[in-house]
């Protein structure tokens, strides 16, 4: 069953001042996603990846066509509803971590439970669990700026996950890291994909990085060109 | 929707440190309001409370009718005898209102300074007055006492001092103070001695009265008009004073809403730049936040608390300036209609402190406002972006 289902998706952006062309940044996007698949999207800068993904985690809306989560119609919520919606549903991980400097590991990780029900001692226990899941408990109480660029990105991912969400969004998780630190963030996301059920969708501009990835995906001028299946000779090297 | 709130401001407030540059800006703006708003302001309290000290609401004054001043009001001793003729007074105390040139400490130029002939019955009608220190003159020589104000402001007046007014030698033998009210500002000596050296034999210029507790003022009025031979003019010393100090600090207060209008107006603006930019350095957060699912509201909500507290940093800042540096503090004005000079302090009142805050607070819900609402209505995705 398709968890994501893209049907001639066309963003447009206005240009404000008049006089000045709008600009079509997708273009007629046909894209299924299954249950827990991990897809990688590849293409030049300013291709659309960002916008793409940006449709795909509610975060902005479709100027035509349809962007459906699990058989339902995104542009059918209102931008309350779906905020509600990407709590519940959208894990984000962003190139630059986007921690929250004045909070430690823990309190960043359990952000995304203050919009649960969750009372103060059971966000801790699910922050510390989501800690462990990315091999950093014991940097807990740490906050961003004594972390290595990859603790902070596994700190983020933790975030991403201690909701237990359904999908994760990565935009080019591993773009500020460098070649082994990037694998780490790589290899952590297989095993959230294999092992935690995590369907994931990860911009990234390295062919090694796609590799993880079960299928690739190709984006050119806003235009989807190809999509294939990884050589996914990576798959095992955790 | 509380535990969003309180994340995002518990965010906000933690990260204040790392941005104290900029924070303060709203801190100084804002206090530098409230200070001169406070300090100003509480030159009209304490020029309201020289006139409103210890007044007895069975106190009147009885001036010539058509008179608004001591200074302009001319009686005759007679007046006073036929006022203490009626039976609905108890002390009846005749008063001579002079004026005299004494050099000033602060200058060393001559200044006016009211000189006041009186008798035993108005010190009998005043029991604010104590004497400090020496003793109260005799009557029918030339000696004088001096309010605790006159002796600081002007030269020459310290006990055994000799003074010449209008071409008499007076001796200082006395000290007084009153509550902090205007007299403290006079000089007081005999009514007959004050008479002839100002040439003014059987002169006097008000009849001070106590009235007997339940008299009513109308009904005096009336009898007292009925009287063909008086020409006065009653009312109680409350009512008196309050227009004596209306006209002063109507137009302190009105100078000081000018000045803290004018200021707020720069304050506001560094409110605005200072949470604007705190928005702008944390536009990346808030927008992860958003992404995250946190909503807008909260979002708002945090940067006015921040607004807020730091609006109220800056109004206790600048109560506190205007307290530890103006509160006791005296200064000299010219009674307007004598031009002699009154001494009052400053008096920053609890009540003034807390119209500081509250324009604090007025100053931080404007400059936090429209940057809060820009918070929360930029778009998420171009936030993320860095636009
Ligand atoms: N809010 C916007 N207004 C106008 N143009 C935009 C906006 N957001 C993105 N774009 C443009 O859309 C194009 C695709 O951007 P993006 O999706 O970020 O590409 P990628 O992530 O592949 O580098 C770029 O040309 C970019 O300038
Ligand atoms: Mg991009």
């Amino acid at each position: 069953m398709a968890l994501i289902a893209l049907q001639q998706v066309g963003k447009t952006y206005r240009r404000r001042g008049k006089g000045q062309p709008s600009i079509e940044v997708l273009k007629d996007i046909n894209l299924t996603v299954r249950k827990q698949e991990f897809i990688a999207l590849m293409g030049p800068s300013g291709s659309g990846k960002t916008t793409l993904l940006n449709l795909i985690g509610g975060l902005d809306f479709a100027t035509s066509g349809t962007v459906n989560v699990n058989e339902i119609a995104l542009n059918t919520y209102s931008g309350k509803a779906l905020a509600r919606w990407r709590a519940d549903t959208i894990g984000f991980v962003f190139q630059f971590y986007n921690l929250l400097p004045v909070l430690t590991a823990e309190q960043n990780v359990a952000l995304p439970l203050m919009l649960t029900k969750l009372g103060s001692r059971d966000r801790k226990q699910h922050a510390q669990n989501a800690l462990d899941v990315v091999g950093l408990l014991d940097r807990a109480k740490h906050t961003p700026a004594k972390l290595s660029g990859g603790q902070q990105q596994r700190v983020a991912i933790a975030r991403a996950i201690v909701a237990d969400p359904e999908i994760l969004v990565c935009d080019e998780p591993t773009g500020d890291l460098d070649r082994g630190t990037a694998e780490e963030i790589l290899s952590l996301l297989q095993i959230l994909n294999r092992d935690h059920n995590k369907t994931i969708l990860m911009v990234t501009h390295d062919p090694k990085a796609a590799e993880y990835a079960q299928r690739v995906v190709y984006l050119d001028k806003g235009s989807l060109v190809s999509t294939a299946e990884s050589t996914n000779e990576n798959t095992d090297t955790t | 929707m509380f535990k969003q709130i309180f994340s995002i401001t518990l965010m906000n407030i933690l990260s204040i440190p790392s941005r104290w540059s900029t924070s303060s800006v709203i801190i100084v703006g804002i206090g530098g309001v409230v200070a001169v708003l406070v300090a100003i302001f509480s030159m009209a309290v304490g020029l309201n409370k020289v006139f409103e000290n210890s007044v007895d609401e069975n106190r009147t004054i009885m001036v010539r009718s058509g008179a608004n001043d001591e200074m302009s009001s001319n009686l005759h001793i007679d007046d006073a005898n036929l006022v203490a003729s009626r039976t609905f007074f108890e002390t009846v105390a005749p008063e001579l209102y002079c004026v005299a040139n004494v050099p000033k400490k602060a200058t060393g130029y001559p200044a006016n300074i009211v000189v006041r002939g009186v008798t035993d019955a108005s010190f009998d009608l005043r029991p604010e007055l104590r004497i400090l220190e020496g003793n109260r003159f005799t009557l029918g020589k030339n000696e004088l006492i001096v309010g605790r104000k006159a002796q600081q402001e002007f030269d020459g007046l310290e006990i055994g001092d000799r003074v010449t007014i209008r071409e008499v030698t007076w001796t200082v033998v006395g000290y007084f103070e009153a509550d902090g009210s205007a007299i403290e500002s006079e000089l007081w000596a005999g009514l007959t001695s004050v008479q002839s050296a100002f040439r003014f034999e059987g002169g006097i210029s008000v009849v001070r009265a106590r009235v007997q507790h339940g008299m009513d003022i109308k009904s005096i009025r009336t009898s007292l008009d009925d009287d063909p031979r008086l020409s006065l003019a009653i009312q109680t010393e409350a009512d008196w004073y309050e227009r004596q100090a209306s006209t002063g600090t109507l137009v302190i207060r009105i100078f000081g809403w000018v000045i803290t209008i004018i200021m707020s107006i720069g304050a506001i603006f560094a409110a605005l730049n200072t949470m604007y930019s705190a928005i702008a350095s944390r536009k990346y957060e808030i927008a992860t936040l958003r992404a995250i699912g946190f909503g807008g509201f909260p979002v708002v909500v945090s940067v006015m608390v921040e607004a807020l507290l730091l609006a109220v940093l800056g109004g206790l800042l600048g109560a506190g300036i205007a307290y530890v540096a103006f509160n006791g503090f005296t200064v000299s004005t010219l009674n307007t209609s004598s031009f002699s000079q009154i001494a009052f302090d400053f008096a920053v009142t609890p009540e003034l402190i807390g119209l500081g805050l509250v324009v604090s607070l007025v100053l931080g819900l404007i400059g936090g406002l429209f940057p809060a609402i820009r918070s929360a209505t930029l778009p998420v995705t171009n936030a993320l972006r860095g636009e």
